[in-house]
């Protein structure tokens, strides 16, 4: 228990270190001994050896997700493919429709999107998931219209982990001739992706979550059948047209590097993963009033998103200085703000407050998930000690028939 | 978000925490929502003499919230009911250098000294 370093990290879906490996490569695109040319010059064997590269990051991308290296279209990340995708098939087929289906528990990047296409006359119907976090094709097919032209729905949620079935969703979107965008930013090397068999059109991936550098995404684009965009980028005319811009070779070459890992390393790393976060969760699940937030089986094995009841966020988040761990709460706020993808489970405000979120990835210990436990278990503890309402829950109130006496 | 050094130290070592056996000489507020992410409670117990000599608080919120209120116990101890009733919320956020965001906290604390004054008040009249 002493030797653990901390502070302990526990944030891998905000973020993921490099891989030293990645870091290896991507080292080499950098100064006037390496590949620092510029892909796109045609003249000299400097642009022809970072073409190379990137041809060859583009190959380690499509062979992760079973694509065409030409069906890779390089961003700035998962947010500038989440906008070119959306807002790119949205002005391409606006003459079919103006109606886009996605759920409320997408990221900031999909919903803020949608938004600026409904500013701009587009329909926009934001689903409400199951309590467990999933939708069902029957859902979608509900809201579905002869005007809807494009489905958004994320693989895997950011915040609680859910795997979302976008083989059925996919089945259900091509049927009716709907465009249908996934967000996988956080999928890649922790759920197989095959886009040989779903029937996904687009599909947005960042670097930075896998272990290979911030600043670098890739947007998938299908060929058969076809799916056209329209520019948000526009330039030089780089990768075909989509998306104007000189390719960054070592952010490029890190991504590749990275995803190739993920393809070579995510079935023995996931078991481990889950071996990890298996132990954590049966650490802490034996304590009173804990509820974990989104389905269990459904998950991605790095995730835990867990409420401790009677418990203040903020104040936990205090007490667990000694972890970075995101919290259910925005704890810089007058105003407690809880998580909108909570709420949408329809968790209450204080369960959705006293929400954590630990992810476990490449570089997590055993040592490190056993010092949490006991960290995270001796807070609660502490907290609840303190906690008029865990009193009054022992003595049997029923904290939703007392008149509170708000400020 | 930083804390200042007296905040750190009432949330590590929160001071009057628990809760007092009601009778006549003790006086109860309650104030806040557990939807607002802050509960105070505060008791406090007074002798023959009309002065505080304990208080006990229990503190659902943030870190800021739980200093204010284990301040509060400190404060109120040895006073009479009316001078208790002069310690305002400015004074707790100024000995705790409480950031504007957690004004509220200091708010709540002052609500939570007249409630429990009060609750005394109602069943000594
Ligand atoms: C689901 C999801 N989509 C999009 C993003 C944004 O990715 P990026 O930071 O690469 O723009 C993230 C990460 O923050 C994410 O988790």
């Amino acid at each position: 228990m002493s030797n653990v370093k901390l502070p302990i990290y526990l944030d891998y879906s905000a973020t993921t270190p490099i891989d030293p490996r990645v870091a290896a490569k991507m080292a080499e695109c950098l100064t006037i001994e390496g590949n620092f040319g510029n892909p796109a010059s045609r003249s000299h064997s400097f642009g022809w050896t970072a073409e190379a590269a990137v041809d060859q990051a583009r190959q380690q991308i499509a062979d992760l997700i079973n694509a065409d290296p030409r069906e890779i279209v390089w961003t700035s990340g998962a947010t500038e493919s989440d906008n070119l995708a959306i807002k790119g098939a949205a002005h391409f087929y606006r003459k079919k429709g103006n109606h886009i289906i996605t759920l409320k528990t997408e990221h900031k990047a999909v919903l803020d999107t949608c938004r600026q296409l409904e500013r701009e006359g587009f329909d926009v119907t934001y689903l409400e998931p199951l309590e467990n976090g999933l939708v069902t094709v029957d859902m979608l097919k509900a809201v579905t219209t002869d005007q809807t032209i494009l489905i958004s729905v994320m693989h895997v949620n950011n915040e609680i982990g859910v795997i979302q079935d976008i083989e059925a969703i996919g089945e259900f979107a091509r049927e009716n001739h709907i465009i249908f965008h996934v967000d996988a930013a956080q999928s890649t090397g922790k759920v197989d992706i095959d886009l040989g068999k779903l029937k996904v059109d687009l599909m947005s991936f960042c670097a930075h979550k896998t272990y290979g550098p911030k600043g670098v995404g890739a947007l998938y684009v299908r060929r058969k059948p076809r799916v056209r965009l329209e520019a948000q980028m526009h330039g030089g005319g780089h990768e075909r047209g989509m998306r104007s811009g000189t390719l960054a070779t070592h952010q490029i070459v890190g991504m590749g590097e990275c995803f190739r890992i993920a393809n070579e390393e995510m079935a023995t790393e996931n078991e481990r993963i889950r071996m990890l976060r298996d132990r954590l969760y049966n650490g802490l699940k034996d304590m009173e009033e804990v509820y974990v937030n989104g389905d269990m089986e459904h998950r991605i094995a790095g995730n835990l998103n867990i409420s401790f009841n009677f418990v203040e966020g903020e104040s936990l988040i205090m007490a667990l200085r000694d972890l970075a761990v995101s919290s259910g709460s925005a704890c810089t706020s007058a105003s407690l703000e809880p998580s909108y993808v909570l709420r949408a489970l329809g968790r209450n405000d204080e369960l959705a407050h006293s929400s954590i979120r630990f992810t476990i990835g490449r570089f997590t210990t055993v040592e490190e998930i056993d010092y949490t436990v006991k960290l995270v278990s001796a807070a609660v503890e502490k907290l609840r000690d303190l906690s008029p309402l865990w009193d009054m829950y022992k003595d049997g109130v029923d904290l939703n028939s007392v008149e509170w006496v708000a400020h | 978000m930083a804390y200042s050094e007296k905040v750190l130290d009432h949330y590590e070592n929160p001071r009057n925490v628990g809760v007092i056996e009601d009778d006549l000489s003790v006086g109860t507020g309650m104030v806040g929502a557990p939807a607002c992410g802050d509960v105070m409670k505060l008791q406090i117990k007074v002798n023959n003499e009309g002065i505080i000599e304990d208080a006990k608080f229990k503190t659902y919120g943030c870190g800021s919230a739980i200093a204010s209120s284990s301040l509060v116990t400190e404060w109120v101890k040895g006073k009479s009911l009316d001078e208790a009733a002069e310690i305002k919320n400015t004074h707790i956020a100024e000995e705790l250098a409480l950031p504007p965001v957690k004004i509220h906290c200091s708010v709540l604390a002052e609500d939570a000294i007249a409630a429990a004054i009060e609750n005394y008040r109602t069943k000594n009249q």
